[in-house]
């Protein structure tokens, strides 16, 4: 695997908090009979970006599941040090769900259970970079783009403090997939938001996140900034393949 | 106007709007076809209630939902999807009825009763729509996104469970109310064609919504009058009428 990494320039005075938001201690989870993960350590801070990278298979969907409470955990334990209010995009939303239905942009805004002003979802989906024109178009037109930033605004016009992505440029074209992460350290720019994010995508890591968790098959692997812990070595450990990279200054 | 068609009339305006309203969601599911089976649940039903001498009513409505119940409780103990669970239920369903139901006393629930509909089963009818209208519009958008990912419903601490539930049972009181309406064989069609030939020709969920209601309800005046000037059974012609609005629809695709 050879990847080309681009790594630009994150504003300095970004500002986080150091307190700790989320710290989950030992967590050991089992689904299935299988041990998913095991002596699982890290935490979160407000205001940060923590990725968790791995292979499939590694349990990345699972352990965001776990901290969201939508699956048990066996050992250990999940500390929320203050109540967030959570915004979550899962993996592999059902398009053709969608597709069986006549449904709008605006009222795919609608099944929230807290009804949005037109205004509101005007300035929800402009702030991902979609024009209001969108609004009376059926979902099922939208590009791959378009339709995971209209996601994206939709989970954000909730206003969460933390926000939960799992493989969130799934299914976008490269070049699509980086507008979408630029977008979230813009929104991370112009309010507080603290992000946990899966993906198998090193480049991403490397040039959005603050900290990397990753994880490997039944074990995790590392847990630090990206730049100082991911090694050739430890990459290649972790995804079971020789992973060459090359790093733009 | 006698009073005999306006309790047909009522009856089978409520019965069909119910129908339809629900079949939007339905189609949404891809579960259609599910209707079909839970409708023939309602023939061994059928055959003890004419055996013993009971309403109809009594005998297809315990009948009709507990094989929702049933269907619930498959789908969430077994990984078997529900094509395969309503296969299972429709084989039940007819395979036990025939060795009972004597056909030649059963038309009534092939082919439906609505023009000699009672005043007390058409209270019963307006009761049951009402509580099924407000149960679907209550579940309505959660089983929409259910459908899409259970955990944008489930990270709201939302019971999809209990959401399903309420969808199967609203889902089995339909199909028990339309084997009044056009009977067992056909019950199936009173969900299907109407929100088919609405998403024909909607471009939004309040037009989807609104047209499937509509296209349901003149289908079903449409059956009932053409049965008064053919003298031919209501159940079949409400269902041709469907076809007909359906076929119409494909002409204004959007």
């Amino acid at each position: 695997m050879v990847l080309a990494l681009n790594v630009p320039k994150i504003s300095n005075n970004r500002k986080q908090s150091m307190n700790k938001l989320l710290e989950v201690k030992n967590l050991k989870v089992i689904l299935d009979h299988e041990v998913i993960h095991d002596k699982l350590s890290f935490s979160i801070k407000e205001g940060e970006m923590l990725t968790i990278l791995g292979p499939n298979g590694a349990g990345k969907s699972v352990l965001l599941k776990v901290l969201l409470g939508l699956l048990p955990y066996d050992k250990g334990k999940i500390i929320w040090h203050k109540k967030p209010r959570i915004g979550y995009l899962p993996q592999n939303l059902n398009r053709l769900a969608v597709k069986n239905l006549p449904l709008t942009v605006e009222d795919f805004f609608k099944l929230k259970d807290i009804v949005y002003s037109h205004q509101e979802i005007t300035n929800s989906l402009q702030s991902v970079g979609l024009e209001n024109t969108i609004l009376k178009k059926p979902i099922h037109i939208l590009s791959g783009g378009q339709f995971q930033r209209m996601l994206i605004s939709w989970v954000l016009i909730s206003k969460p403090n933390m926000l939960f992505l799992d493989e969130a440029t799934a299914g976008i074209d490269i070049g699509g997939d980086e507008n979408i992460y630029s977008l979230i350290d813009t929104l991370r720019l112009q309010s507080p938001l603290t992000v946990v994010m899966v993906t198998h995508d090193i480049h991403v890591v490397y040039a959005h996140s603050d900290t990397v968790l990753c994880l490997k098959r039944k074990s995790h692997a590392c847990f630090g900034k990206p730049k100082t812990i991911l090694t050739p070595q430890l990459l290649e450990k972790i995804f079971g393949m020789e992973v060459k990279f090359y790093e733009h200054q | 106007m006698t009073l005999q068609l306006i309790l047909s009339l009522t009856s089978g305006i409520i019965i069909s709007g119910i129908a339809a309203y629900l079949g939007t969601l339905m189609l949404s599911k891809r579960m259609s076809v599910v209707a079909g089976p839970l409708a023939h649940l309602a023939f061994p039903g059928v055959a003890i209630a004419i055996l013993c001498g009971f309403d109809l009513a009594l005998g297809v409505f315990p009948f009709v939902l507990l094989g929702a119940i049933f269907i619930w409780l498959l789908e969430r103990k077994t990984k078997l999807p529900m094509e395969n669970l309503s296969a299972v239920i429709f084989a039940t369903g007819v395979g036990s009825s025939l060795l009972f139901l004597p056909i030649a006393e059963a038309e009534e629930a092939l082919v439906g009763n609505i023009m000699q509909i009672s005043s007390i089963e058409t209270i019963m009818i307006t009761i049951l729509g009402i509580i099924v209208f407000f149960s679907t519009q209550k579940i309505y958008k959660n089983i929409i996104l259910i459908n899409i990912h259970e955990d944008l419903v489930k990270v709201d601490k939302k019971n999809i469970d209990l959401y399903n539930l309420v969808y199967l049972l609203a889902v089995a009181v339909v199909v028990a109310l339309g084997v009044y309406l056009v009977g067992g064989l056909i019950t199936a069609a009173l969900i299907a064609i109407p929100a088919g030939a609405s998403r024909n020709i909607s471009s939004s969920l309040f037009q989807y919504k609104l047209w499937a209601v509509i296209f349901g309800i003149l289908g079903t005046v449409m059956g009932i009058i053409f049965s008064l000037i053919f003298n031919l059974s209501a159940g079949p012609l409400i269902i041709v009428s469907g076809a007909i609005i359906f076929l119409l629809s494909l002409f204004f695709q959007k």
